[in-house]
């Protein structure tokens, strides 16, 4: 395994109208990290080898089957949050793809025209595709973009002038009206999906769509079960790479494979098998999402000793919580339902948001933790403003609690790496 | 001998103990070689245990320490040494800040630090004096003996400095300026105090900063708690780090 390497494809890069030489070197870093943060690990389940093959093949072969899906006239749609309703794309035989934007490479690129206080994920991702060197963004017909911040739908404005980028609007209250403006939004978002496909959606195939995410959500409920056990079977990191592949890989072959891992995991976790030592402090991370490959807080956690055992966040279980309705078949009825389950999610955008407080405290529960750690990107006003009520929440609970709000760049590392060993010792001496 | 040592980002701080009680400390400038400081220092000992805190804690695990713990618990131990009643502790270093809370028992429940940047520290202090022409210990008399009521506002040292040399332009006494400079450092650190400990008590003010007469009358006005400096505030980590030797021989 240290011969990992993601695979190069120069020429399918070329072809897309990739900055080559540039990307290579991107390749290059990101296998070494992998090798690094990864495969250094011990006592890994076999299972994750198939998350590692489609690591190598994430420039590539990924790449390959979404050019494949769109010479076969269908949309392939790129995102950056899980309120895409991916199941109108794949009822029209489209893939869902979360793009680029949890590298530092890019920001550069980005702050050549973004002002540079604003979210690094929005800046990473502008720049992604202003500088050419993410293949996705490449490949895909148009961007999904939403409202749910100032910065990303001012940016929205501006990364259409690079690529199609159709927005959606994200209601910011959950009052009747504001699902009543969703659904619209839904069945616009619907028609344009079928416009790219230049075929209607039935019944039949939302149906089938909604059964097959429905399903890739299961799986990975089933993995955060698992990870709820005493010792946990499997680390914080790779737990979270397979979030992050959710994104990036077809839906049922991810399925099925993440639920092979988990019967592994079942049998470790019947055998009292733990990834790591039965007294590692066993810590969720809650906020933020952490894109691909933003792995720096759950790498200094499991680094200091710590198991991470849950991500309350959109790259966790915010994105897999809740599942679709599967009863109801004519298409308004399949969309009530569609619209009805998306309200569910409880990203800080919308005001009030307490049903989030009241997650992140079932959550900690249910996973077994012993402390939360709240993530937050730096200038995310809404998750840092909230940040205060799952404070507020923790110390009424007498939960171990520490806040940090960070970016993509490496700079802090040494003071965020104090706070986290701090944040263990207190762990620690609070359950002994 | 048992002996904390506080690889911290300006100086090196070392408490030896015997028998269990306080027997000999000292600091130096941390340098561009702090382990090789570190060394030197420590030849001076006849060492049974060594635990390190501070920034180069896992430096020195590395290499001669037994044990690394984090600058928090090293605070809270040796506060709560000094002071056995106290709940929250401010200690201002040389390159970041920190409020911890503890429990009645002593453990931390709480802490907070600084973001990346250094506003607000002994570094930021230290630039703004020599701004003014001052020494550290000139710079807090100074201060004090200023009434001036308005603070700084900026909290980058960048910009910090082009406001104080407006300031200076503008014609106002130096001792007002370090007046300025006090208030705004002593309202981050109130602000800092107040999200992390709104719990009343006394205050165990540490770090070399504590050494500042001005930012402990700042400090005690703005929280209206007692503020206590302990006799060798910068040494308070490292003495925390022998204790924790003490506590795991």
């Amino acid at each position: 395994m240290e011969q990992f390497e993601i695979t190069a494809y120069p020429a399918l890069w070329e072809g897309l109208g990739m900055e080559v030489a540039r990307f290579e070197k991107s390749r290059q870093m990101l296998s070494e990290m992998y090798r690094k943060i990864y495969l250094s690990q011990l006592n890994r389940p076999a299972g994750m080898g198939y998350f590692d093959a489609l690591m190598a093949e994430i420039f590539g072969g990924r790449i390959e089957e979404m050019l494949a899906v769109k010479r076969a006239g269908r949309p392939v749609v790129g995102t950056f949050c899980v309120y895409i309703p991916e199941e109108v794309v794949v009822a029209a035989g489209g893939v869902c793809v979360g793009l680029c934007g949890g590298s530092q490479g890019s920001i550069p690129d980005a702050e050549k025209v973004l002002p540079r206080n604003i979210c690094p994920m929005v800046k990473s991702a502008y720049g992604f595709k202003a500088a050419r060197i993410c293949p996705y963004f490449q490949t895909v017909d148009f961007v999904y973009g939403e409202t749910t911040c100032d910065a990303k739908k001012k940016t929205w404005e501006l990364l259409d002038r690079l690529v199609p980028t159709h927005v959606m609007e994200i209601p910011q209250m959950k009052r009747e009206r504001d699902k009543v403006l969703w659904l619209a939004e839904v069945r616009d978002f619907k028609a344009k999906v079928e416009a790219v496909a230049g075929a209607a959606i039935t019944a039949g195939d939302l149906a089938a769509a909604i059964r097959l995410i429905n399903d890739k959500r299961r799986a990975l409920q089933r993995l955060a079960r698992l990870r709820g056990v005493r010792p946990s079977p499997i680390s914080g990191k790779d737990a979270l790479l397979i979030e992050q592949i959710a994104f990036y890989d077809e839906s049922g072959r991810f399925s099925r494979k993440l639920n092979e891992l988990c019967d592994e995991l079942e049998g470790r976790a019947r055998a009292g098998g733990g990834v790591a030592e039965a007294a590692a402090p066993r810590v969720m991370v809650s906020g933020t999402p952490m894109a691909l490959p933003n792995w720096k807080v759950h790498h200094l956690l499991e680094t200091a000793g710590a198991v991470v055992v849950n991500e309350e966040s959109c790259i966790g279980s915010r994105y897999f919580k809740d599942l679709i309705d599967e009863g109801p078949s004519r298409l308004d009825t399949q969309l009530a339902a569609l619209t009805e389950r998306y309200m569910r999610i409880d990203c800080s955008c919308f005001t009030p948001n307490d049903e989030r407080v009241e997650q992140v405290l079932k959550e900690y529960r249910q996973s077994q933790a012993q402390g939360i750690l709240h993530y937050s990107l730096q200038f995310c006003h809404t998750y840092n403003i909230e940040e205060i009520k799952i404070r507020e929440a923790c110390e009424r609970e007498g939960i171990p609690y520490l806040a940090i709000e960070s970016d993509y760049s490496p700079e802090d590392t040494g003071q965020l790496q104090t706070r986290i060993e701090a944040f263990l010792e207190q762990i620690r001496e609070a359950s002994c | 001998m048992l002996i904390g040592i506080d690889l911290g980002s300006r100086a090196i701080k070392l408490v030896a103990l015997a028998d269990g009680a306080w027997r000999q400390s000292e600091a130096q400038e941390s340098g561009f070689d702090p382990r090789r400081q570190a060394l030197a220092m420590l030849e001076k000992y006849p060492a049974s245990r060594v635990v390190a805190t501070g920034y180069g804690r896992h430096l020195a695990q590395r290499h001669f320490a037994s044990e690394a713990i984090t600058e928090i618990k090293a605070h809270a131990l040796g506060a709560r040494h000094l002071f056995p009643e106290c709940s929250t502790i401010l200690d201002v270093g040389g390159q970041d800040c920190k409020v911890i809370r503890l429990d009645r028992a002593g453990r931390v429940v709480n802490f907070q630090m600084n973001d990346k940047c250094a506003a607000g520290t002994g570094r930021f202090l230290e630039i703004m004096a020599a701004i003014l022409g001052y020494d550290l210990e000139e710079f807090g008399a100074a201060a004090l003996s200023s009434r001036h009521e308005t603070a700084i506002n900026s909290m980058c040292a960048v910009f910090a400095e082009s406001e104080v040399i407006s300031m200076k332009n503008l014609g106002l006494p130096p001792a007002d300026i370090a007046r300025a400079v006090h208030l705004s450092v002593a309202n981050r650190l109130a602000a800092m105090l107040n999200r992390a400990a709104p719990a009343g008590g006394p205050l165990v003010f540490s770090g070399g900063v504590a050494k500042n007469p001005c930012l402990v009358a700042l400090l005690t006005q703005q929280t209206g708690s007692q503020v206590l400096v302990p006799p060798a505030p910068a040494m308070v980590g490292a003495l925390g780090a022998a204790l924790h030797a003490l506590g795991g021989a």
